[in-house]
């Protein structure tokens, strides 16, 4: 078996870091900056920055903070939300991104996997897939943090992402996004066992037990993470919100409230934890 | 004492950024650069790259940097090679067919397996952490010295390096059952597959190491 990597997941509104459930119901939790900072020096293998609005007026924050957290973070830096074009993929790579991740662009123009594995490289390239489980048992992929149906099914288009070049594929299942319920162990482990290239896991861990599943019945190469982490770094990092920004919802926070199914826990403890169960994963 | 000069070299494939935060943060004085006259002026060269060999190769000849980057080698100056800038100092790759190297280190590029033998399936490229060990070459005083035989580097490959010399091998790696090349050192040209840049403090160190065994900084 392959070296796991754990990928903290930071979902940024604006200037904050934000966490939902489905992808929906946005909370503020603190500064992307100081948690990308806190899980590189703790043993993050890579992290994942989601600009989760993506308006215009938005991403000039995120290149900013794409920048800052560039020169001080030296693991892989994957940014996704609201790509839409070669030039924007090749703004947020200037910024200091070493990876894009692109989902709403790709489905309405599949070329553009092609043309930019070709121009920036196929493992610069990783394509997110949203998917919900229909009541039929089927799965379709949706775009715009999974409010936009597209009809497109889930497994034959991560076979098409991979013949247009795609060097990973992030998988998210949106009916268990921050739920802490555990992954779609069907889901996940379908797309790893077709899939040629590495497949991220992301949506629904809520313990490290959900993670060790992901890897031993999924099959997945990376898992993503986020409420996991998040809770217990904000215990640990104490950081002031900042009250004067109005962006989001900052109650929760205040009131120091946390998920009753959601473990709060360390990238070290996840880490220690893959090991026991025999898992290869970098120290 | 004038400031030493290193020059990454831009062959307009891939994404230079991470490569040049590291040397700025080691604090070498580093530019990044095409131009035959800047790269002539260089005290020591650094050969990234991220993309495909036969697309490398074809961008570096069209900017007519073949000749300069082996006229520099020859005549001492440093030159690191990193993930793709490592392949391309070898004879020539089978990607894609055959595609012609630089021609700097005997031996060829080859595609890493995505099943081993006993029928396990591995994901091609390999997009992971993976462990470097001790081959020929001492480690000491090399870009690896102080690093611990079986330290994690970061990997983004699908092809690796068959050298012809085993003792210009300076590191292993393991993937899909198969054991190769990670890193070479021949003279004055150190390269390794995997990315010390995105490798943490410790991947770091090498950039450090380079820059001070060359007496850059």
């Amino acid at each position: 078996m392959s070296v796991i990597r754990i990928i903290p997941r930071l979902d940024i509104k604006g200037p904050n870091l934000v966490k939902g459930i489905h992808l929906e119901g946005l909370r503020v939790l603190g500064r992307p900056e100081e948690f990308a900072e806190y899980y590189y020096e703790s043993g993050a293998d890579e992290l994942m920055f989601m600009d989760v609005v993506a308006s215009l007026y938005e991403r000039n924050s995120l290149s900013e903070i794409i920048s800052k957290t560039a020169k001080k973070i030296f693991v892989p830096l994957t940014v996704g939300g609201g790509l839409r074009s070669i030039e924007d993929i090749n703004q947020v790579l200037r910024a200091g991104a070493d990876k894009v991740c692109l989902n709403t662009a790709a489905i309405k123009n599949p070329e553009i996997i092609k043309k930019a594995s070709n121009k920036f490289g196929s493992s610069t390239i990783v394509v997110a897939i949203e998917a919900i489980k229909e009541s039929n048992g089927t799965y379709l992929a949706y775009t715009d943090n999974a409010r936009e149906y597209t009809g497109v099914d889930v497994f034959e288009w991560a076979e098409k992402v991979q013949d247009l070049g795609a060097g990973e594929i992030l998988i998210t299942s949106v009916d268990r996004e921050g739920t802490g319920e555990g992954f779609d162990i069907d889901l996940i482990s379908r797309i790893a066992m077709q899939a040629g290239i590495p497949v991220i896991a992301h949506g629904g861990v809520g313990t490290i037990k959900h993670i060790i599943e992901g890897i031993q019945s999924g099959g997945a190469d990376a898992v993503s993470v986020a409420s996991l982490l998040h809770y217990e770094t904000i215990k640990q990092l104490k950081s002031p919100i900042h009250t004067e920004n109005k962006e989001g919802n900052t109650e929760f926070l205040r009131n120091s409230r946390s998920f009753n199914n959601i473990q709060s826990t360390n990238i070290q403890q996840i880490k220690g934890e893959l090991r026991d169960a025999g898992i290869h994963c970098r120290q | 004492m004038k400031e030493k000069l290193t020059v990454i070299i831009d062959y307009k494939l891939g994404n230079l950024f991470s490569v040049k935060h590291a040397c700025d943060h080691v604090g070498l004085r580093v530019i990044t650069s095409n131009d035959v006259e800047v790269i002539r002026k260089a005290d020591a060269l650094i050969l990234p790259g991220v993309g495909a060999f036969g697309e490398a190769m074809n961008n570096i000849n069209q900017l007519n940097l073949q000749p300069i980057i082996k006229e520099r080698v020859e005549a001492g100056v440093p030159l690191l090679g990193v993930c793709l800038g490592l392949q391309l100092l070898f004879e020539e790759s089978e990607e894609f067919g055959n595609q012609l190297g630089l021609g700097l280190l005997a031996g060829t590029v080859k595609k890493l397996p995505n099943v081993s033998e006993g029928g396990e399936k591995f994901k091609v490229p390999q997009i992971s952490w993976n462990t470097v060990h001790t081959e020929r070459v001492p480690w000491k005083d090399t870009i690896l010295d102080s690093v611990t035989e079986g330290e994690y580097f970061y990997f983004v490959h699908s092809y690796y390096v068959s050298p012809k010399n085993d003792s210009e091998i300076l590191c292993s790696t393991n993937y899909a059952g198969l054991k190769y090349c990670s890193g070479v050192m021949k003279n004055n040209i150190i390269a390794v597959q995997f990315h010390p840049e995105k490798s943490g403090e410790k991947g770091i160190s090498l950039y450090r190491n380079w820059a001070k065994q060359n007496d850059l900084l």
